[in-house]
């Protein structure tokens, strides 16, 4: 018994106080930032292994890129990653970032359903469905509810069934393999129920985007509440982000 | 002469594998196997005009040799297994079946690998599988899976249970095949392939894309910086302390100790936190590229890093001391889950899973790679085979990475200026590259043609060997302990369907 107190005098305090403000430790590679500079677009597009900058005029889609950095390396004047973790957002479009702007990413009110925040602000229980994800963005929602981060004390929490869930999260770019428990999984949960696709693998396919083992064709048919973009989800970006969904401060 | 003798990261040319009668090559093989030594790492098949050739490669843990021999198959023909004579093959030959359709007379159980797309038997779907099943009026069936309770990856298990206890466990994979080793074809830029060794799994990134960059540079005869070699196995040693420590977290979270499960848990943060610092990624993507460093292991980062250990060290003796002293632990970890040394031999276990069950085998001792050679590294036995055995191997050999990682810190030698990459790879060349990941060998191989144009590409994971040993140890276990077991060896999905 002292013992254990011992050890938990030695701890200390792990949690992070503030998840809206903490800073990212490190070189985070977070949202990206393009400057106007003109450069070689052709070895830019080049590059990027995952096809995630088009031109004219240039914009990187976090939605396909992997967060590797490699343009960033390359061509140091033309794109900065900034250590800005909320990138999640509720439409194709807010994940672009293009030439010239420096704006944080948000969400799209006029997207977010109101029985969402209606329902789900003050508790919001999660069933995660990994397809073809490689353990990253599993072990970063994993770390999502630790004693660092404790995403817990805002009631959000994964859950075993999806019976009880609210809603349902995505990983990997889904598999022809586990395509149909997906679907199962997805059809378990009651109504209302909202869908996040959490890391690039889920958002776009990522480097799998045109392997024949993968089947995407659930995603054509859901509607998507929220955009997780990373490679892996960085568990600050989730968190942020699913609070912006169901309206916290 | 009925193999080639190569090293580990050895260009050869393919002609200079011999290729044996069929017959032949089953003797040669499978007598390697007798002895203690030797165990196979690798053993797959590709597509030669209509038939098939196989590559068998045998490394000899003693001398540091890995022994490769080939041959050619008519898919007409049938053809006696490896399997009936080492069980070790077993796996390999079901892989080799599902993808070739190569018949076999005598192989104990042709069940599907992973249902790759390109499967030679496109009806025989993952879903409509028939189980192994008993009749018997006192069993049942439990069914777990693909979709699993907790953050995890998915794998059907099908127990068959007498009462509480597990008569038998069926282990179903491949829901997480993404066709792997055919976009490493597919995609021909260097970044993207980069990549591709990135996401393998996500709880290796550095054991594998260090197998990867091990074997492109050998390939395309690129020499990395020594600078470079330290940097690697401080990052491979880094992962092993990340994993093992996240690991002990779950072997406390699945028998309810909330301490254990809280600090070990909180533990594994500080250090993933310093990949985050040293290249922007927790788990350390983007962090190791093929002839080259993009992240330099500074004066500041190696300073932090050493504070880091400095406390991290005390933290965890203390925590680890605790666990293992609380009798509620050890009534649940003490022969849980046993494989006994013989089974394990039998199995051909790999990496932590094997030396659990006092099986000497570890890549960075039997064929040291990279900086390895200068560590002198010694494997850290365990002799029950329980999940006892496996939680101490864990607490010892995180000790044992921090040591080597000071030990690699005091002389990082000062990065070089960066030569420019060969990009071209070697015409007509066949390379292995064996990584000892924290979860135990990693093994990737690569062909290539006429062109120097990659024609093949092969990556095993350790997981590939050790499934079968998660099966075994849970037999007579209370299906209860069932989670335990599993965690214990805590092997990875992603990293087996590829």
């Amino acid at each position: 018994m002292l013992e254990n107190i011992k050890i938990l005098y030695h701890q200390g305090k792990q949690y992070i106080p503030n998840l809206r403000t903490v800073e990212a430790p490190g070189v985070f590679r977070g949202r990206p930032v393009i400057s106007k500079e003109s450069v070689d677009n052709e070895a830019l597009k080049e590059c990027c292994p995952t096809q995630a900058i088009a031109v004219n005029p240039i914009q990187i889609d976090l939605g396909k890129c992997t967060f590797c950095g490699e343009c960033a390396i390359a061509f140091p004047h033309k794109i900065k990653f900034t250590k800005d973790y909320k990138i999640a957002t509720n439409s194709l479009d807010g994940l672009l970032v293009k030439e010239g702007e420096d704006k944080p990413i948000t969400l799209n009110a006029d997207l977010i359903r109101a029985e969402i925040q209606h329902y789900f602000k003050g508790s919001l229980k999660l069933r995660q469905v990994s397809a073809g994800g490689d353990g990253s963005c599993e072990l970063e929602l994993g770390a999502c509810s630790n004693v660092n981060f404790d995403m817990g004390r805002y009631g959000i929490d994964f859950v075993a069934s999806p019976r009880h869930a609210d809603g349902i999260v995505i990983t990997g770019p889904i598999t022809e393999n586990m395509a149909k428990p997906l679907q199962t999984a997805y059809e378990a949960i009651p109504e209302p129920k909202i869908v996040i696709l959490c890391g690039v693998d889920a958002i776009s396919g990522g480097i799998f985007v045109d392997s024949p083992a993968i089947n995407r064709n659930i995603l054509k048919t859901l509607k998507i509440d929220l955009y997780v973009p990373g490679n892996p989800i960085h568990p600050l970006t989730f968190i942020n982000g699913v609070l912006d969904l169901i309206g916290r401060k | 002469m009925s193999a080639i003798v190569i090293k580990n990261n050895q260009q050869i040319p393919v002609t200079s594998i011999p290729v044996l009668d069929y017959q032949d090559f089953l003797i040669f093989n499978t007598f390697l196997l007798k002895s203690e030594e030797n165990h196979c790492v690798n053993y797959f098949g590709i597509v030669d005009n209509k038939n098939v050739k196989l590559f068998c490669c045998i490394a000899n843990d003693a001398n540091q040799t890995i022994l490769v021999s080939s041959s050619i198959i008519n898919l007409e023909k049938t053809y006696p297994s490896f399997s009936e004579q080492h069980l070790a093959f077993e796996k390999f030959e079901r892989e080799i079946h599902e993808n070739f359709g190569i018949n076999y007379t005598n192989h104990p159980w042709l069940k599907p690998v992973r249902y790759s797309f390109n499967r030679q038997q496109p009806k025989n779907t993952i879903a409509n599988y028939p189980f192994f099943k008993i009749k018997s009026e006192e069993l049942h069936e439990v069914g777990v899976g693909p979709i699993h309770a907790g953050i995890i990856e998915p794998g059907h298990f099908r127990f068959l249970c007498n009462g509480e206890q597990i008569l038998h466990l069926e282990i179903q994979l491949g829901y997480q095949h993404r066709g792997i080793e055919n976009l490493f074809l597919q995609k021909k830029k260097l970044i993207e392939r980069n990549t591709l060794a990135e996401n393998i799994a996500g709880d290796s990134v550095i054991g594998h894309t260090t197998a990867f960059a091990n074997l492109w540079e050998s390939l395309s005869n690129n020499v990395v910086s020594e600078e470079i070699m330290v940097s690697r196995t401080i990052a491979l040693e880094l992962e092993r302390i990340a994993v093992h420590t996240g690991d002990l977290s779950g072997i406390c979270t699945d028998i309810a100790f909330q301490l254990g499960s809280a600090v070990f848990g909180r533990l594994r943060t500080p250090i993933i936190n310093f990949f985050q610092e040293w290249c922007g990624n927790r788990l350390g993507k983007s962090l190791i590229r093929v002839g080259s460093n993009h992240f330099p292991l500074t004066n500041e980062l190696k300073t932090k890093l050493i504070v880091l250990l400095d406390k991290f060290e005390p933290d965890f003796d203390e925590m680890c001391k605790n666990t293992f002293h609380t009798p509620t632990v050890l009534g649940r970890l003490e022969k849980t889950g046993i494989i006994s040394n013989p089974l394990g031999k039998e199995i051909g276990l790999v990496g932590m899973a094997a030396r659990m069950t006092d099986i000497n085998r570890d890549i960075r001792s039997s064929h040291p790679y990279g900086y390895y050679p200068l560590l002198a590294h010694q494997p850290i036995l365990k002799g029950h085979g329980d999940v006892q055995s496996r939680g101490q191997i864990r607490r010892e050999e995180v000790k044992q990475s921090i040591h080597y990682i000071r030990k690699l810190l005091a002389n990082v030698p000062l990065q070089q200026e960066e030569e420019k990459i060969q990009q071209k790879l070697t015409p007509n060349s066949f390379v292995l590259s064996l990584v000892e990941g924290w979860r135990g060998e990693i093994c990737h191989c690569a062909i290539t043609d006429a062109k120097g144009e990659l024609i093949h590409y092969k990556i095993k994971d350790p997981s590939f060997h050790n499934w079968l040993a998660v099966a075994m140890s849970v037999r007579n276990n209370e299906i209860s302990d069932f989670p335990i077991c599993n965690k214990s060896f805590n092997l990875s999905y992603c990293g087996h369907d590829l």
